[in-house]
């Protein structure tokens, strides 16, 4: 292509909407997860878990009127970038790369967001939420299309994630026993700061299903299904048995605080089924957006990760 | 014993430093609002005070008696002055070891944080002092919590440990809702809701087979706990 150099998407531009990514996703709430939240409150009965909905719908609230972080936990801002095959990126990856970390001091110093990122041993902070591996990057890959999207999601919270080796012998049985005891070991007195959206990672190796269950719990929109049927089923029975666990938000009783059960899988060991369970906190933070090479920007809530090609199965 | 559905959820309006009658008047998931002055603090602090024994930056107990487990998103507006946008409460049972310290040295009667904390540790501690534990509600209503804090009186030691863990104190009005966890006599609402959900969380492993592989201290009973 002789033109792919006038076609660069700019690095300038990449920076500024790393910027409003990161603000965008501190400040609203996504509709889906808004939507789910007022619902739960509606339908809910018992009279704590009911007040406890009713606040979180309520902060949604103050949150956007008053331009406050809806939670002071303001996270770990961290990307999720899919590039199309034919996108050219004006002084390549590093520069996307410099871009996005610049973009997320900035948003660090002028959003604010609350300075999270320390070293683990040390813990020093250079008060701008970079630093070695952070924030993180996670690339994927569009063919036949030019744009460039960028996901920016701001993780909260240090509970409601675990990883089990099972086996084939396991069965369905074996996911829903840990579906179970992850809720649990997290879902009793609130630590997964539910209604939480549970994302399921199963097969790969370790790394991969760890990866994709926070995927799924964080780039999935509520109400959406996995498109292999046999999956999507799975998804709908385990959303039923959070539901019948009783466990409320903050862990007090009433009709269950999963929003929604998504689950991705990976091709794995033919010994083994590996699984991960991760829990997303109703501070629900992402925004995405598609940069076109023209300097358009389009932003959006659905982040749409798991395209066909991402969820592929063939050599093509 | 009576259900978390019996509960009077009675609202409570205290003025701090928060007195032996309005504590002992406050019942399980009643809801209270503070106005007055409310600290900060968390285990840089208490490491502070309680293993490297520096001398309180300030005379605790002639400030408030409500202390609270968080740190804040807090930025300086255009004249300077220290805004809190937001504040949400961090998990309260890592603090067991140096709580007692604070609730019998400095006077700390009121414990707003997250999660609440072990029945004998309430026992042990709570119920003699007439103390209460507060649970913040959600928990990530930050921005509810923000809005109820009017400004920053000082914040101390903020060099050392850093934003999120130096201590604050608080202007608040009509600062909360915050649900009563532990009352003055040492009760739990935890308990109260443990006892109701893991009836029905038993009933969903019946059936269910261990995983074929265990791991050493892997939970397997649905009615233990994390901590
Ligand atoms: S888990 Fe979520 S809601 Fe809870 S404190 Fe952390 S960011 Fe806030």
């Amino acid at each position: 292509m002789p033109t792919m150099e006038t076609h660069a998407i700019s690095s300038e531009l990449i920076r500024e909407v790393a910027f409003e990514l990161n603000r965008r996703a501190a400040i609203g709430i996504p509709k889906d997860v808004g939507d789910s939240i007022a619902d739960m409150a509606e339908r809910e009965t018992q009279k704590l878990s009911k007040f406890v909905l009713l606040e979180i719908v309520n902060n949604y609230k103050v949150a956007v009127d008053e331009q406050r972080p809806m939670c002071a936990d303001t996270g770990l801002p961290r990307f999720y970038a899919k590039i199309g095959n034919d996108a050219a990126i004006e002084g390549g990856f590093v520069a996307l790369e410099r871009s996005v970390r610049q973009g997320t001091a900035d948003a660090t110093e002028r959003v604010p967001l609350r300075p999270n990122r320390v070293h683990p041993i040390t813990r020093h902070d250079y008060n701008n939420n970079v630093g070695i591996h952070a924030p993180t990057v996670d690339y994927s890959w569009e063919p036949d299309v030019d744009w460039i999207e960028l996901t920016s999601f701001h993780k909260g919270g240090l509970f409601g994630g675990d990883y089990r080796m099972l086996f084939p012998t396991d069965g369905i049985d074996g996911i829903k026993r840990f579906f179970l005891d992850v809720i649990s070991e997290f879902f009793k007195r609130g630590l997964s700061c539910q209604p939480a959206i549970v994302g399921i990672g199963i097969g790969g190796t370790k790394d991969t299903c760890v990866r994709l269950a926070k995927e799924a719990a964080c780039l999935r929109v509520v109400g959406d299904r996995n498109p292999d049927p046999e999956i999507g089923k799975l998804e709908e029975d385990l959303n039923d048995l959070g539901r019948r666990t009783s466990l409320g938000p903050m862990g007090f009783k009433g009709e269950g605080a999963v929003m929604d059960t998504h689950i991705e899988v990976a091709y794995t060991h033919t010994g083994g089924m590996p699984i991960s369970i991760h829990h997303q906190c109703f501070a629900l933070r992402r925004a995405t957006a598609r940069i076109h090479p023209d300097g358009r920007v389009e932003y959006r809530e659905n982040p749409l990760w798991f395209t066909d090609y991402y969820r592929r199965d063939s050599v093509a | 014993m009576s259900g978390t559905a019996d509960l009077e959820m009675k609202e409570h309006h205290l003025t701090t430093p928060a007195t032996a009658e309005d504590l002992a008047k406050l019942e399980l998931g009643d809801v209270v609002y503070f106005d007055g002055l409310v600290f900060t603090g968390r285990i840089g602090l208490y490491k502070k005070l309680f293993d490297e024994k520096a001398p309180p930056p300030v005379d605790i107990a002639s400030l408030t008696n409500v202390t609270f487990h968080c740190s804040p998103a807090v930025g300086k507006n255009e004249a300077g002055e220290w805004e809190v946008a937001a504040v949400t409460a961090t998990a309260s049972f890592r603090f067991e070891k140096h709580l007692p310290l604070l609730l019998d040295g400095h006077g700390v009667r009121c414990v707003i944080g997250k999660g609440g904390m072990a029945q004998q540790f309430y026992e042990d501690h709570f119920k003699r002092l007439g103390a209460v534990f507060l649970n913040t509600v959600g928990y990530g209503i930050g921005a509810q919590y923000g809005r109820g804090i009017t400004g920053v009186r000082d914040v101390y030691w903020l060099d050392e440990l850093g934003i999120a863990q130096a201590m604050w104190v608080f202007e608040v009005k009509d600062f909360g809702p915050f649900l009563v966890e532990c009352d003055a006599r040492g009760n739990s609402l935890y308990q109260m809701a443990l006892a109701e959900t893991n009836v029905e969380l038993g009933k969903l492993y019946e059936g269910l087979p261990l995983p074929t592989l265990k791991r050493m201290g892997e939970v397997h009973n649905p009615e233990d706990e994390v901590f």
